[in-house]
């Protein structure tokens, strides 16, 4: 086992509201002292404090990958913050072996009246390279960011795309034993966000320990083996890429539907819930990759007979990308709870976490529609194959031979 | 082989432990040394877009100190007949506005250094004492600058400097000292108050008057000098005066107050700025 390389222990940090990312005036500071004392008690001061992070302990290993999901103001952010010394906690310590680099934001240092080649020097720095490093992998750096021909402009004449990628290729290139990463691989176009995943993945490979932010699930999902979500400045759940992932956009998910149930319960037909009938132990939604035939059982309850239905079952990837969907007619519907089984040969789909959306009408154009709760999941073995990129969402199988043409068939053919 | 390799440069490497707020005495001189490539890219910036920027460049280095002496020479020293304790007009101006004027700039440069800053502070660990640093070397670029015209003042006035020249780099880095230690305590201070950048112009102004540098410190009573060497740039223009023209005496007794008051203000300006760091970073 691996020594550790990063030990957090109670990690917390408090904000003043409103001094986040604000400067005091020293009126605004004046005028509170003057009026202090003509307050009464000191509720109103302890309700301005916000805990952005709160008894957060954190082990990683030296070589491991983590990826950190959450919410926007989870404190994703702030546990990086305090990890790369920017700010310090409230409360907790934490101790880190080796040197670090945080790229919290692309381009940092960079300024446009400098060269090109005077902002890879200046950025390189900033981010903690030696001057003898960045002489070292100059070239790279360019060619990685496609700059050459401009290297010695200055960088205000760079288009928005060539000074974010001037500025990846220097963060890039960077050589920390731990790095921590806030969501910056989101740079540049499709081409450019491969090159900086492929880098990510190759830093991850030279036995680097890596922290990294995202609120991509497929980058995450690529790059790490385990994941730590934070929710509301605590720990939530750490484990295993595919389930942490599964349980958090499970959870994004039940929230936004969170009302569905309520709303429907009043309505003629209400949906129940649902099972896979192939399930794994006590988890009603997780399938395994590449298990042969699967059905899913929806429970409704019905208060009106409906004699020509149609019900149809559709499925959506987990950025919303519709996959497939059926329909089928001629649905009777007595009073009462009803199953309605879906049964598929095979459900060919890549590990990730998939939603289904039922819908039940009928000829008098009564609708009734569902996202079922929770969302379904195809579990696997996480993968960090080079390749994983190209697997799409379709687990269709496929084999591969390759034979030898022989002379004599060639001729004659 | 990889894993070792690793595993050996992890048992050199430093453990780093994060901690709440640290106290005032723990200040991390070791690691401002260890981030010294740093301070010299900052340095390096500094002077290169300061000089990108303006259409005659380093020529403002000269033509700051230069026209004020023009301006003092006509008004304090031809109409108002101020005594120059026997130097020529020019060179008693000139050789107290080297140090002045670096000195102010560095004042202000740094005052302003962490907001200006504020991206990088926000978004990258360093330590934060490097940022000030480089503010008051990159003026020493300037004043290297306008020295030059000094010495062509110097053969102008068939002056030849004596062996006292060699203090001159001991009262600029008094001056260097001065304008780091008041500027640490303003840097810190205008990063969580934005008010300060607005203060430094007026007390750079009053400064000014209260340091000898229209005027020669013989015109202060005697009993009263101690006071007046309380204030540390009077030692250093005093200092500059006697090493670059060789004329009067050696600032004495009131260059020791001067030096007492910077290694105070220092003390406390370097304590208060690495309070203040560890959550710099949150309010600026």
């Amino acid at each position: 086992m691996s020594e550790a390389v990063i030990h957090a222990e109670g990690l917390g940090k408090r904000y003043q509201i409103g001094e986040r990312e604000r400067y005091r005036a020293l009126r605004d500071v004046l005028s509170r002292a003057f009026v202090a004392p003509f307050r009464r008690g000191g509720r109103a001061r302890e309700e301005s404090h916000l805990w952005a992070l709160r008894d957060v302990s954190l082990e990683v290993r030296q070589g491991e990958v983590v990826g950190l999901i959450g919410r926007n103001g989870a404190g994703k952010t702030t546990l990086l913050k305090i990890l790369s010394r920017i700010t310090r906690p409230t409360t907790g310590c934490a101790e880190i072996r080796g040197r670090v680099g945080s790229l919290l934001e692309v381009g940092t240092g960079f300024h446009p009246e400098l060269t090109g080649r005077e902002n890879v020097f200046l950025s390189g720095a900033i981010l903690g390279m030696k001057n003898s490093e960045i002489s070292r992998k100059f070239d790279e750096i360019v060619s990685f960011a496609a700059v050459e021909r401009f290297i010695d402009t200055p960088l205000k004449h760079f288009s928005t795309g060539m000074q974010m990628r001037l500025a990846f290729a220097v963060a890039a290139h960077l050589e920390p034993e731990i790095l921590l990463v806030d969501e910056v691989l989101a740079v540049g176009d499709l081409e450019f966000q491969k090159k900086c995943l492929g880098k990510m993945q190759d830093v991850s490979r030279s036995g680097r320990t890596i922290i990294f932010v995202s609120h991509q699930m497929n980058q995450i999902r690529r790059l790490c083996e385990r994941v730590a979500w934070i929710d509301a400045g605590r720990i939530a759940l750490d484990g295993p890429s595919e389930a942490v992932i599964g349980a958090y956009e499970h959870a994004i998910l039940s929230a936004s539907h969170a009302t569905d149930g309520s709303l429907s319960s009043r309505e003629a037909v209400s949906y129940l819930g649902w099972e896979v009938a192939q399930r794994r132990g006590s988890e009603t939604n997780i399938v395994e990759e590449g298990t042969g035939p699967i059905s899913i059982g929806i429970r409704v309850r019905n208060r009106a007979r409906i004699g020509h239905g149609h019900v149809a079952v559709v499925v959506y990837d987990s950025r919303g990308f519709l996959i497939c969907g059926w329909s089928f007619d001629d649905l009777q519907l007595g009073l009462g709870e009803h199953d309605l089984h879906f049964s598929f040969p095979e459900l060919p789909l890549r590990p990730g976490a998939y939603s289904l959306l039922v819908n039940i009408h009928d000829d008098h154009q009564s609708s009734y529609s569902w996202t079922l709760v929770p969302s379904l999941i195809i579990e696997g073995v996480p993968v960090t194959h080079h390749m994983d990129e190209w697997a799409g969402v379709l687990n269709i199988p496929c084999s591969m031979e390759c034979k030898e043409i022989e002379l004599s068939a060639r001729t004659s053919g | 082989m990889n894993a070792t390799a690793q595993t050996r440069t992890l048992e050199k490497s430093p453990v780093i432990r994060i901690t709440p707020p640290a106290r005032w005495w723990e200040i991390p001189f070791g690691e401002v040394w260890e981030y010294r490539e740093l301070l010299y890219f900052f340095v390096w910036r500094d002077i290169k877009i300061r000089y990108k920027q303006t259409a005659i460049g380093a020529a403002w280095a000269v033509l700051q100190p230069l026209l004020t002496m023009i301006v003092f020479t006509l008004f304090f020293g031809k109409l108002a007949h101020i005594p120059s304790d026997g130097l020529p007009y020019p060179i008693f101006y000139y050789s107290a506005l080297l140090p002045w004027i670096y000195f102010a700039a560095s004042l202000q440069n740094t005052t302003n250094t962490i907001v200006e800053n504020q991206r990088v502070v926000t978004k990258v660990y360093f330590p934060r004492l490097i940022l000030p640093l480089s503010s008051v070397c990159s003026g020493l670029v300037d004043f290297g600058v306008s020295f030059v015209m000094f010495v062509v003042m110097m053969i102008y006035f068939g002056m030849r400097p004596s062996a006292a020249v060699l203090w001159l780099p001991a009262f600029l880095l008094l001056a260097l000292l001065t304008a780091l230690g008041v500027g640490l305590w303003l840097s810190a201070l205008n990063a969580i108050y934005r008010d300060v950048r607005y203060v430094v112009p007026f007390l750079v102004q009053f400064w000014m008057f209260a340091s000898p540098v229209a005027y020669p410190s013989s015109l202060v009573p005697e009993k009263w000098r101690w006071v007046f060497g309380l204030n540390p740039m009077t030692g250093v223009i005093e200092g500059f005066r006697w090493s670059l023209s060789g004329h009067g005496e050696a600032p004495g007794r009131s260059l020791f107050v001067s030096m007492g008051v910077v290694i105070l203000v220092l003390f406390t300006g370097v304590s208060y700025f690495h309070r203040m760091e560890t959550t710099i970073a949150d309010v600026v």
